[in-house]
């Protein structure tokens, strides 16, 4: 059975129908990577695995829990699954240990001395130990990034969801906050990837799912679906992707 | 001209009455900082009600509005003859038997505590949704959200406001003495009837301005220091 799979999932803000009848499945350890334009839905689809929106019809199932009926416990189920956002959203007035500390301490109930080895332990490995004092807007983007992956991290989830995470980062600082999620796809991580970084997703991703207008409009293999796309809307997607540079 | 100097700024006089008038003062101060101290407790449980998400939470919400709206409405002076001579007048037990000086406390506290409701709820709607996101997507739940994230933020942005009310509520303590707490104002009344000099209200005025001037330009300060963070950090 698949890790994550979406039956049938449809969600609308009022009269605007984000998404309509999304089917989709994710094996464990697996990357997925969803493109397409911004108001496609991607987002909207990531929020909705992790219940920060409510899904008004179809089902979804994580890790053999179905999490759409409602009896769900949804901070427990937060507990298993991660999410970083594209505006970071660290805690500004909490230094960047106590940002990572919060989750594990408050949340999993694990000792402040140990919680603190950990998010030791998970800093250095990204290379900002150093920085572990300081208040998120000492760092810089790509830094800011780096420790919300590891606060994410720091829960021990078994599902990473990224939602463009490095869409409000200057140039020079993506390749770092990359470079980190793709050592996660190494590890075996299972992740959901919404991003506008094509290479990136033809590199890491072991499927591909191209969103047009709240629906999954064709999925595949990333070297089918960025050399052979069937569909001519994701041909069409794909093409103004390469005309301004992006691939 | 020298009439005036004599009935108000008499430097005899002064010297006469400040005793009286800082023995009064003290009971300004005991009064200013119990119902401080009650207020910031009250005014933030009271605005996170009014922020619970939920249909199931509107009567607690109702509720609190109701509250901020009747007593931000009532002047002071009227709450306090409800109470101080209201409640005694009930002859309930317990409630009607406390001290003037209680009821000066709960005057001030139930009339500061709506003004401070509106200013904490101004500082939790101003904490960016994103950030409740975020805490909630770690796992936390809804009221640790508000105790670890929310809360911490609205109360640091609010600081300034807060201490404003504040300076309000230490000059309205005064106030209280319409249900006879012998605070400063009526310590100075007193002399002032005997001596038919009112240099005795100076001299409570003028303790009363020693104390909120510190925290006027401690306000200024913290205002200052934000406004030179938010510019360095906006450049």
């Amino acid at each position: 059975m698949s890790f994550v799979s979406l039956k049938n999932v449809s969600k609308s803000f009022g009269d605007n129908t984000v998404l309509h009848d999304v089917d989709l499945t994710v094996e464990e350890h697996n990357v997925v990577c969803l493109i397409g334009a911004s108001g496609s839905g991607k987002s909207t689809l990531l929020r909705c695995l992790n219940l920060l929106e409510r899904v008004e019809q179809g089902e979804i199932v994580v890790d053999g829990q179905t999490i759409t009926n409602g009896r769900v416990d949804v901070n427990a189920l937060r507990r298993k699954i991660g999410i970083v956002f594209q505006a970071y959203n660290l805690f500004p007035h909490m230094t960047v240990i106590d940002n990572v500390m919060l989750g594990p301490t408050k949340v999993r109930r694990i000792g402040r001395a140990d919680a603190h080895d950990r998010a030791k332990e998970l800093l250095h490995r990204i290379g900002l130990a150093d920085k572990a004092d300081e208040f998120p807007d000492r760092l810089s983007g790509g830094q800011q990034q780096r420790v919300a992956i590891v606060r994410a991290l720091a829960m021990e989830p078994k599902l990473m969801l990224l939602d463009e995470i490095t869409s409000a980062l200057d140039p020079q600082l993506v390749a770092e906050v990359l470079a980190l999620v793709r050592e996660l796809a190494e590890s075996g991580m299972t992740m959901i990837i919404a991003t506008h970084e094509m290479s990136f997703a033809k590199e890491v991703a072991d499927k591909v799912c191209f969103l047009d207008a709240g629906v999954i409009c064709e999925e595949g293999a990333p070297e089918q679906i960025f050399t052979a796309p069937q569909q001519a809307r994701t041909r069409e997607f794909l093409a103004r992707v390469i005309e301004a540079g992006r691939m | 001209m020298h009439e005036v100097l004599q009935k108000f700024f008499s430097p005899h006089s002064f010297r006469v009455a400040f005793p009286d008038v800082w023995f009064g003062f003290q009971l300004n101060l005991k009064l200013m900082i119990v119902s401080e101290i009650l207020v910031l407790i009250f005014a933030l449980g009271i605005a996170v009600i009014r922020g619970l998400p939920g249909r199931g939470a509107a009567p607690l919400r109702a509720l609190a509005i109701i509250y901020t709206d009747i007593f931000r409405g009532t002047p002071l002076i009227l709450v306090a003859f409800l109470v101080g001579f209201g409640l005694p007048g009930l002859n309930i037990r317990v409630i009607s038997t406390q001290s003037l000086f209680a009821y000066g406390v709960i005057s001030l506290t139930l009339v500061y505590t709506a003004y401070v409701t509106e200013v904490y709820r101004a500082g939790i709607e101003s904490v960016h949704p994103s950030q409740r996101m975020a805490a909630r997507s770690i796992g936390l739940n809804y009221w640790q959200s508000m105790r670890y994230v929310v809360i911490p933020q609205a109360v640091r942005r609010v600081i300034p406001p807060l201490l404003n009310d504040f300076v309000g509520l230490q000059k309205d303590t005064a106030l209280v003495t319409v249900i006879g707490v012998a605070e400063a104002a009526q310590q100075a009344q007193q002399f002032s009837q005997n001596n038919y000099n009112f240099t005795s209200y100076v001299d409570a005025a003028v303790l009363f301005i020693l104390l909120t001037i510190p925290l006027a330009r401690f306000t200024d300060h913290l205002i200052a220091v934000r406004e030179r963070r938010e510019r360095a950090q906006a450049t």
